[in-house]
């Protein structure tokens, strides 16, 4: 079971914003849920076949990427050529 | 090299385009001149792509998916993007920020999701074919729903460069189409590997469907026709069954026991995934703008909060839960285990038979509304999701009507014999025709 409190912290967490009319709603139906999870307790088994999987990576060399102009155009605010974000620090 | 131009004003009453493409350039080739709608989270450079959602209203891609660089070589015209349900979260396309697509067989219900807006372009005849994606039943759904015909490609098949992503380890684009020739025709031009996607396989798709299924062993898995599903479906998709045994084919019974808990893990897997993918859309590279005087936490939280509809924003938080400290084991671990023992299941069954069969979806097409409660939608998708875990092809082909509606025959198979479920829905489809 999920209180209110740990589902309000998970909705800060995920930075999703959560209101007090939405939390009640939300932890009913996060409980129902989390509820039918509690069948993967029942099984049983191992990821052996995961582990045999390999990373697929390319080799580490500069290739042409986007234009600027291309990469910048669906932001909302940039400068200088750069993409303005909020503070940080 | 896209020398003409279509002119695409359909009279969409369905809701099934987001954006249409009024003049659309083409070039010539297999699909010259095709008219082909693309689901809304596929790149499309230059064509407004949304998601279905808010936070990607006004999004213009600086570049093609690969699938859509493959359909503009191939002569067609791509005349729209077509609706969903946003990101690919949920079983009806009424999770759109832009309103439901409505049934074209019956107005008053769903056409299914999350492709829906794919599926009833097709259905209605605006479209001959069109792209939808498949996570946990995404392009099967709909083409049951609608009517039409869906595949499910091998996962590695098709590129997902391009795609705008949800759960990676499970989705595939596919084709989609009124009948299983648009749709073969359709993935042999969508399929073949691309170094940009890592997950990708050297397997491109040369098939000509052949209605020659003498041989074939089919594999009826009893949890397909057990409780869940309604009688009226379970019984037209049986007689479905017996006509691909009077063109030849034999039926042995099987069971796939991890079904149990094959939901589970698929919702558990694909919130996780979801909670990682989703992080990027925060107002600051696309998107509607993140206030830069805040501090990056609110300034997120109020573009994510506004921009997010309420079932994305309850998956982001179901993954970032599942895999939060101290309920990983529980719950993350345990499904990946889960999944592996889908994929044992079916390679099990598989060494004694060729495809499976049994319904698309456990019931016709709901009304509009029905499924509000988000756990009864999710177990909606029981029979479509085991396919997914597991990586393999699926199709669904409609097989008859129950109260008027259409249903969906599904057909699955190995991995890699995409061909052999084509070939299988081929046969029925022209036994019937």
């Amino acid at each position: 079971m999920a209180t209110e409190q740990e589902v309000h912290h998970i909705a800060e967490l995920a930075d999703v914003g959560i209101n007090t009319e939405e939390l009640g709603t939300f932890t009913h139906q996060f409980n129902a849920i989390l509820d039918y999870f509690d069948v993967l307790d029942r099984v049983q088994g191992d990821t052996a076949g995961i582990r045999d999987l390999c990373n697929v990576m390319r080799e580490d060399i500069p290739e042409p990427s986007l234009p600027r102009e291309a990469v910048l155009q669906n932001a909302a605010a940039t400068e200088d050529g750069f993409i303005k974000a909020p503070r940080v620090m | 090299m896209e020398a003409h131009t279509l002119t695409f004003e359909p009279d969409d009453r369905y809701n099934a385009f987001l954006t249409t493409c009024k003049n659309a350039p083409h070039g010539d080739g297999t699909l010259g001149g095709v008219a082909v709608a693309v689901k809304d989270n596929i790149s499309t450079q230059g064509i407004e792509t949304t998601c279905a959602s808010k936070i990607l209203k006004g999004y213009i891609p600086p570049y093609d998916a690969h699938v859509v660089g493959l359909l503009r070589q191939s002569g067609a015209a791509i005349v729209g993007k077509t609706n969903m349900d946003e990101f690919g979260m949920g079983t009806t396309t009424e999770n759109s920020a832009f309103g439901p697509t409505l049934n074209p067989h019956d107005t008053g219900r769903v056409p299914g999701g999350s492709s829906g807006g794919s599926a009833a372009a097709i259905a209605s005849g605006m479209v001959r074919m069109a792209l939808g994606t498949d996570t946990g039943g995404s392009i099967r759904c709909p083409a049951a729903f609608c009517g039409i015909v869906g595949l499910k490609p091998t996962y590695g098949r098709v590129s997902r460069y391009g795609l705008i992503a949800y759960a990676n380890s499970l989705e595939q684009i596919g084709p989609m189409g009124k009948n299983v020739t648009d749709v073969s025709t359709l993935m042999g031009v969508i399929a073949g590997y691309d170094r940009r996607d890592s997950t990708s396989h050297d397997r491109p798709y040369t098939h000509t469907p052949s209605a020659d299924i003498t041989g074939m062993r089919i594999g009826i898995p009893q949890e397909y026709f057990g409780a869940g599903v309604d009688p009226a479906v379970a019984g037209v998709v049986t007689q479905a069954i017996g006509r691909l045994e009077e063109l030849g084919a034999t039926t042995v019974s099987c069971s796939i026991p991890s079904m149990e808990y094959a939901l589970a893990a698929y919702y558990v897997t694909c919130t996780c995934e979801a909670s990682s993918n989703l992080a990027r859309f925060d107002g600051v590279r696309y998107g509607p703008a993140a206030d830069t005087k805040k501090s990056w936490h609110d300034a997120f939280k109020e573009v994510r909060r506004a921009g997010f509809g309420i079932e994305v924003r309850r998956r982001i938080m179901l993954g970032t839960f599942a895999l939060s400290s101290g309920y990983y084991g529980k719950y993350y671990a345990k499904a990946q285990i889960a999944r592996e023992n889908v994929k044992k299941d079916f390679a099990r069954i598989f060494s004694e038979v060729d495809v499976l069969a049994g319904p698309t979806m456990p019931t016709i097409a709901f009304k509009l509304g029905e499924k509000s409660d988000p756990l009864s939608m999710y177990l909606t998708d029981i029979l479509t999701v085991p396919v997914n875990l597991a990586g393999i092809p699926a199709i669904s082909v409609p097989c008859g009507r129950v109260a008027g509606m259409p249903v969906g025959l599904q057909i699955m198979g190995r991995p890699w014999e995409d061909e052999r479920v084509v070939d299988a829905a081929y046969a029925y489809e022209q036994a019937v025709s």
